[in-house]
């Protein structure tokens, strides 16, 4: 097995990626009164803290929420894979008739958005929840779930892996999509 | 930190490692946040079924688990001995076989005999969890306690903690003795010397007879009930004695030089082991503990669900 890495996204191409990103949110969601974002644990929250300091510096004058949640506790894999290790929720406000915009940075089979839809409901019930994601792996749903805004649309086998990495503490940002090749 | 405990079950403090107890630390942890949720209930556990056999009489414990169960969205079913076949002579293993018949995967078991639990493990296939057998361990009693140090004082590593009472017939005392020990507490026992075990320093416990000298010491008093249902004979002359030597009031805590510490695991006996102006005051966390039991036990069921 030897494996091949190809860089989707680098550190240029991923901040243009996420500028265009919170622009599209501040056009759906003029001062974001009524608007909460959450990034989903442990991998989302990367690229959701990167999404709202941005919005912050593109305009200080934004009210939105913003939380962090932890999904562990609603997966349907329980049990089935590996083990969970649960972290850290902090939503100290109710989503009650808000709107929610949930950030992940991958959106591959579905199921961990489903979870997220159901941990959701644990805080209120929403007006609307739309779907960020950074990298869209195309033609692997497993569910009727599609993203709202999507960074970057890329066709993969299911043996492929996407890696995000956040520059965090040190390291460099960028998407890598690493393919395993089985060698004759 | 690992993510999966060493053990299948929970039958005592003494079979887990301090890593398992940290793990099932950091995942009540996660749980207590659930609780303080509007809707406070997560479908983790909602393909199992949990058996509680409650063999000997449980307020708190008992629904303190069926509350984690539910929480956890698992199927209960409850049991208690009274009215059961127990008492037209079925033995404790064919009771639980047939229970488990009905396709159950946890035992919740409390029991008067110290070992059933351990027994049990050993004959059945379901997950089992000691709820207190005998005067033998109550685990989650343990776990809930530390936790609840920790939450209040930061840290258990270093800190005095003294059990006072009834440490002879007590199975917190010495779930309580084996788990602060693990995570690195000095911990003292204190009672009268007919209800002090003899050989209980050769597990590393001081001894102290003196209360006063005790709290003295100590950072966290735990006080236990004296258990009058497990004696046989006079252990001590008279309870006003014992309330005399060993009942904690709030004029012997104001004269100690710094506050410490009050856990009780309940039930009280207020003007006994402490009076009511103790028991309500806010050195106690007595509620807490309370609140924290929950918690506790949905991490460990949850964690013991994992390793099916």
């Amino acid at each position: 097995m030897s494996s091949i890495t190809k860089l989707i996204l680098d550190q240029q191409l991923l901040s243009i990626t996420i500028d265009r990103l919170c622009y599209q949110l501040i056009e759906n969601h003029n001062d974001f009164a009524e608007t909460v974002l959450i990034g989903i644990q442990p991998n989302g929250v990367f690229l959701s803290q990167r999404i709202y300091k941005r919005l912050l510096l593109i305009d200080p004058k934004i009210k939105s929420k913003y939380g962090e949640m932890d999904i562990s506790f609603f997966r349907d894999d329980f049990r089935r894979r590996e083990m969970i290790v649960p972290s850290v929720t902090t939503i100290d406000f109710i989503v009650e008739g808000k709107r929610v915009v949930l950030m992940d940075d991958v959106l591959y089979t579905g199921r961990t958005i489903r979870a997220a839809l159901d941990a959701l409901l644990a805080f209120g019930r929403p007006a609307s929840v739309e779907l960020l994601v950074l990298i869209d792996r195309k033609f692997s749903r497993q569910l009727p779930i599609e993203a709202d805004y999507i960074g970057k649309s890329i066709d993969t086998i299911s043996s492929e892996k996407v890696k995000v990495q956040f520059l965090q503490p040190e390291g460099e940002d960028g998407v890598w999509l690493n393919t395993s090749e089985k060698s004759s | 930190m690992s993510n999966q405990l060493s053990v299948r079950h929970l039958l005592g403090i003494k079979d887990l490692q301090k890593e398992d107890i940290e793990l099932i630390f950091s995942t009540a942890t996660n749980f207590k946040d659930v609780l303080n949720r509007p809707i406070k209930k997560v479908p983790s556990l909602r393909d199992i079924t949990i058996a509680n056999l409650f063999f000997e009489n449980s307020t708190r414990t008992k629904l303190s688990f069926e509350l984690a169960e539910k929480r956890l969205s698992a199927d209960v079913i409850n049991f208690s001995a009274s009215g059961s076949s127990v008492s037209k002579g079925e033995t404790l293993i064919d009771t639980v076989n047939n229970i488990l018949a009905m396709k159950v995967d946890m035992v919740v078991m409390r029991h008067s005999k110290p070992g059933s639990a351990i027994f049990l493990s050993k004959h059945v296939h379901a997950n089992i969890i000691n709820a207190g057998d005998g005067t033998h361990e109550h685990p989650t009693q343990a776990l809930l306690d530390a936790f609840s140090i920790r939450e209040k004082i930061g840290n258990v590593e270093g800190k005095k903690v003294v059990i006072v009472g009834d440490i002879l017939h007590s199975r917190v005392a010495l779930s309580n003795i084996l788990c602060l020990q693990k995570l690195g507490a000095e911990v003292m026992v204190c009672g009268p010397v007919a209800l002090i075990p003899r050989y209980i320093s050769e597990i590393g416990v001081q001894v102290e007879y003196n209360l006063r000298k005790a709290l003295e010491w100590c950072d966290v008093a735990n006080m236990l009930r004296i258990q009058m249902e497990r004696q046989d004979i006079k252990y001590f002359p008279s309870l006003r004695e014992y309330v005399m030597l060993y009942g904690v009031n709030k004029v012997l805590l104001e004269s100690l030089k710094k506050e410490i510490l009050i856990l009780h695991p309940g039930p009280i006996n207020r003007g006994v082991e402490i009076t009511s102006d103790v028991a309500d005051s806010s050195q106690s966390i007595i509620l807490n503990q309370v609140e924290n039991g929950v918690a506790i036990r949905m991490a460990v069921l949850f964690l013991l669900a994992q390793t099916r």
